[in-house]
């Protein structure tokens, strides 16, 4: 067990990247999420790895996945606006599938809106900011010690599916410190690239495998092929051929369908005998567990789903509890973005209700103490 | 030429480029760069970004990356910086590298980075149809510039002097024996080359400008470009008019990569104390 340390939420990031093997850092000073391109400029030189400030977040991530190409693990870190600057380059390794990771540390919006303050605005913008059809993995941790476990995972997700992955901070978890201790390195498992088998001497970058993941060569290992942000063949060639174009993008939309039941994480509390159900994410997600406790100990039946991958996004297991439960709320610092997805699978079977907030503050227990005393 | 054809991905022909395009003469100026130097395919990285040129890497036998409009030089930069043993060439056209792609541009050169930057500048964009790019002369005409172009044009040159290059040079598709020259020494030199290039667009620019055929275009190409010796001894008012050619700037300056390797083992040195 390693000594016990006090960090915020950015410096875990920093520290999970590093063990998970990230030696390319390509990024664009914005608040809240700085600290993590400050600590890596300092640390991933020490450790042979590149960090570059690139002139703006389009080229942060086309430097990204340029140097994944390269064969490097790579990440950036943002915030909103710098995040939907990403987006085009983001659709890019998409469709060219090439691992790389972003952290978005979230801020309120839109537009400048609020550079200093917690939100959770873009957990719609993660998932439908891009253009065309494409399954998105996002995780949202709800502490600094799960920053550290979960930036991991983003990396090892990147390299397993061959997709971009993107981490979304609270930006009061980015900056909270908290002690944790963090596992030795030989309790962590890190993911590599499935690479062609050696030898082979025809390499398609987009075959469509069995598990719908092709392999991937990095540039220079010999196999010079070709990657365009074009629908293509399984050679990497542009086509406009319809049956071609329709297979490799149906490929490319399985790649997470397929595997979606191995991906999804939730955590749940309580839930077992809950009439009343929270459904809440990142830092929401633990004022929800103090009401939960609070309202246990007033005797009423509250249970807390927590998705600690948002996307893809747990339908099943939602569902299911709308099965059980009279009553969903949802919390989210937003409109209410998330609430329309538990909506989607709990239509005609409980009402879901939403605690939303969008001035910069964070939702207390006793605010959804209060929801739950009112619907209870 | 047979030599030629071992860099070429034969079977994704045809190519998409018109017939008198100027596009195909620079890929096959490239390729002889290459051939010259004697670079292992497997270490040449070659990113286009969106547009005609951008389906260049598509036909070339390298490792090839087609990337989104302007950002050629981004993804660049990073494959440089991640694997500084490639050799990499960006082909980007006027549009792509001087308007939407036009801050990557600068700082690439600003970095000083061993990348070959190609532009190939044909005054327009051309497959989007033929409207006035950064580098459409005064007057000219264009789908987005019916009553003739009112903007004044880049000189792309100065604006890659002022940010930092260690190369420099013009060229156009109709002298090619220069050409070749220009962009071997591009290719060489370590550090950010650019190689400009006047080509045609028979298609979108030419036949809106009454240009005539490509043979005609190209003509002009000769006709209107001095080389830059000739132009020094010329008067403002002898070069009005006319586009210079040549090696413009071949400077020793430090490499970024080179410099961050050096800041990489001081990094490890502070490390260990
Ligand atoms: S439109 Fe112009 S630039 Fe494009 S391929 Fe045709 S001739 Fe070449």
């Amino acid at each position: 067990m390693s000594k016990a340390r006090i960090m915020s939420g950015n410096e875990a990031v920093v520290e999970g990247a590093l063990v998970a093997g990230v030696r390319f850092f390509g990024g664009y000073p914005i608040t809240p999420s700085s600290e993590i391109a400050e600590v890596l400029s300092r640390l991933l030189p020490q450790v042979g790895g590149k960090f570059i400030q690139m002139e703006d977040e389009l080229s942060s991530v086309g430097a990204i996945v340029g140097a994944s190409l390269a064969g490097i693990k790579s990440m950036t870190a943002t915030s909103g606006p710098g995040f939907s600057l990403m987006q085009e380059n983001m659709g890019l390794a998409f469709m060219a599938e090439v691992p790389c990771v972003i952290v978005d540390v979230q801020r309120g919006g839109p537009s400048t809106g609020l550079p200093t303050k917690v939100s959770q605005s873009d957990v719609m913008q993660v998932r439908w900011g891009r253009h065309g059809d494409q399954n998105v993995i996002a995780l949202v941790p709800s502490s600094v010690r799960e920053s550290f476990d979960l930036i991991i995972d983003c990396v090892n997700l990147a390299e397993e599916y061959r997709m971009p992955v993107v981490l979304l901070l609270d930006e009061v978890i980015s900056h909270m410190r908290e002690k944790v201790i963090l596992p030795e390195k030989d309790e962590i498992k890190v993911i590599e690239r499935k690479k062609p088998p050696k030898g082979q001497e025809k390499y398609f970058p987009y075959e469509i495998t069995e598990d719908a993941i092709p392999p991937m060569a990095n540039f220079g290992e010999g196999y010079r092929y070709h990657v365009t942000g074009l629908t293509h063949d399984e050679t990497g060639f542009p086509t406009s051929d319809p049956e071609k174009i329709n297979q490799v993008m149906r490929r490319l939309y399985q790649k997470i369908e397929k595997h979606k039941e191995e991906i999804i994480k939730v955590e749940e509390k309580y839930t077992e005998d809950a009439e009343i159900a929270i459904f809440a994410y990142g830092s929401v997600a633990r004022s929800a567990y103090s009401a939960v406790k609070e309202a246990r100990e007033k005797g009423i039946k509250v249970g807390l789903m927590r998705p600690i991958i948002l996307w893809p996004f747990p339908y099943k297991k939602v569902s299911d509890l709308a099965n059980k439960v009279k009553r969903i709320i949802v919390p989210e610092m937003n409109m209410g973005q998330i609430i329309a997805e538990v909506k989607k699978v709990s239509f005609g079977k409980v009402k879901v209700e939403g605690v939303n907030r969008i001035d910069g503050e964070l939702i207390t227990p006793s605010e959804i103490m209060a929801k739950i005393e009112e619907v209870s | 030429m047979a030599k030629s054809l071992e860099y070429i991905r034969l079977d994704k022909f045809p190519h998409v480029w018109c017939p008198g395009c100027g596009i195909g003469i620079v890929m096959g100026s490239i390729i002889r760069a290459v051939d010259k130097m004697e670079i292992n395919k497997n270490d040449v990285v070659m990113v286009s970004g969106i547009g005609c040129s951008g389906r260049m890497p598509g036909y070339c036998d390298f490792n090839t990356l087609h990337t989104t409009h302007g950002r050629a030089l981004s993804f660049a930069t990073g494959i440089k910086l991640a694997n500084p043993k490639f050799k990499v060439i960006t082909v980007m056209g006027d549009g792509d590298a001087l308007a939407i792609g036009g801050n990557h541009l600068i700082h690439a050169a600003r970095r000083n980075i061993d990348i070959l930057a190609i532009i190939i500048n044909n005054w327009i964009y051309g497959m989007t149809g033929g409207q006035y790019s950064p580098t459409t002369p005064l007057g000219s005409f264009a789908t987005t510039a019916p009553y003739g172009q009112v903007e004044p044009p880049f000189d792309v040159l100065k604006l890659i002097k002022g940010s930092g290059a260690s190369y420099i040079a013009r060229g156009t598709v109709y002298h090619i024996r220069e050409l070749d020259k220009l962009i071997s020494g591009g290719l060489q030199k370590k550090g950010f080359a650019v190689v400009e290039v006047i080509s045609q667009c028979p298609t979108s620019f030419g036949r809106r400008n009454k240009m005539g055929s490509a043979v005609e275009m190209m003509k002009r190409q000769k006709e209107e470009t001095v080389p830059v010796k000739k132009a020094e001894k010329m008067s403002k008012e002898e070069l009005k008019g006319k586009i210079v050619r040549g090696l413009f700037l071949d400077e020793e300056r430090d490499e970024y990569t080179e410099r961050y390797e050096k800041l990489i083992a001081k990094a490890k040195e502070v490390h260990q104390k």
